[in-house]
């Protein structure tokens, strides 16, 4: 199954691949890394189809993607 | 299972310090992913500007050297004559290339210098906060524009690669934006072309690429994205600017 993890020490909270994601998984969580960001995570892996969209917009490099 | 998407190895491991959703951290990347693919990272020394982007030694894992704000081209050219086998790149703001270091640009376009050179146009002088800068749109507002850019007063915004695409040691010009994931690659592709032709040794190549500056524009990294899209790409011509005849044989 694909999958897309977010690195949470690079995450800054922008929302860039929340928005682009077309399974609408990504999303901003509740918990803040070292820097307080809320950082991003993908809420359902099932159905991630690792198109790597979320990781192409990523400004911080934060987003490795499994297929 | 494989890793489809990962950091490359022309990166460092510490995160950029960039704002969040400010689009230079893609460009970064994507120079990083071409360097990595073309196998040039142990080979390639990069100039770093002033701006935003003169953390850059720290983030790549090539050689480094910081210039003087303005001056990355000319310690790029200097750089390259002493060791001509070497891949030099300069990354340069708006602000640091089409400002203050116009005069560098002009020249080593004109002297079709075998180097090449990442311009990241913004509108805006990003790290000072947020100043006008030649690039910057007619009417937009900045904190040395207040009221909205004034030609009459101010200038009209200047398109730098269009400029020096009209010089005739300037093999390869390119403009491009990151707004989006098709554009994006569109950039990658423009980037890789012109550290090609360095290597071809067919003259100077610059790739711009228009990105956002979230802080000083004002918006949130979306509507910056959307902002960039339907105000900087109209006004500045995009496309490959400039093929050399040799280039195009490549
Ligand atoms: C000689 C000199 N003049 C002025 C400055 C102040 N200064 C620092 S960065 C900068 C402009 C940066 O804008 P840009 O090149 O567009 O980079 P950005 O931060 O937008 O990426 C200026 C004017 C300086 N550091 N040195
Ligand atoms: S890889 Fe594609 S489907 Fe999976 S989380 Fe990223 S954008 Fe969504
Ligand atoms: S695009 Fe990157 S930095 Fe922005 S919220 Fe998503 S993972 Fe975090
Ligand atoms: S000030 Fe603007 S250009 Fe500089 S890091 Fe922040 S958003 Fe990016
Ligand atoms: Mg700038």
């Amino acid at each position: 199954m694909p999958k897309a993890i977010v690195i949470e020490k690079y995450c800054k909270s922008c929302s860039l691949c929340v928005e682009i994601c077309p399974k609408k998984i990504m999303a901003i969580s509740d918990h803040t890394n070292d820097k307080g960001y809320f950082v991003a995570t993908c809420i359902d892996q099932e159905q991630c189809i690792g198109c790597t969209l979320c990781a192409t917009v990523c400004p911080d490099v934060a987003i490795d993607v499994y297929k | 299972m494989n890793k489809v998407f990962s950091r490359s190895k022309g990166l460092t491991d510490v995160p950029f310090t960039f704002c969040p959703g400010c689009t230079h951290g893609i460009i970064m990347r994507l120079i990083a992913e071409v360097l990595e693919e073309l196998d040039i990272l142990e080979e390639t020394i990069g100039v770093s500007p002033v701006g935003c982007a003169g953390f850059s030694q720290d983030f790549f894992t090539c050689d480094f050297v910081g210039a003087a704000h303005g001056r990355a081209q000319a310690v790029g050219t200097g750089i390259k004559r002493a060791l001509p086998h070497r891949t030099v790149f300069t990354y340069q703001g708006d602000g640091d290339i089409a400002a203050i270091g116009t005069q560098h640009a002009v020249h080593v376009a004109a002297r079709g210098e075998k180097i090449t050179s990442i311009m990241v146009n913004n509108a805006i002088y990003g790290m000072t906060g947020g100043q006008m800068a030649p690039t910057t749109l007619t009417n937009m507002k900045t904190s040395t524009s207040p009221f909205g850019r004034d030609p009459q007063t101010m200038g009209f915004p200047m398109d730098f690669p269009k400029l020096l695409a009209g010089i005739p040691g300037a093999a390869y010009v390119a403009s491009v934006s990151v707004d989006s994931p098709k554009n994006i690659k569109k950039t990658k592709d423009a980037i890789r072309k012109a550290f090609k032709v360095q290597q071809a040794g067919l003259g100077f190549s610059l790739v711009s690429v228009l990105s956002t500056c979230p802080t000083n524009w004002g918006l949130n990294p979306s509507e910056s994205l959307k902002w960039l899209r339907e105000n900087m790409m109209p006004i500045y011509e995009m496309g490959e600017l400039k093929v050399s005849e040799e280039v195009e044989k490549l």
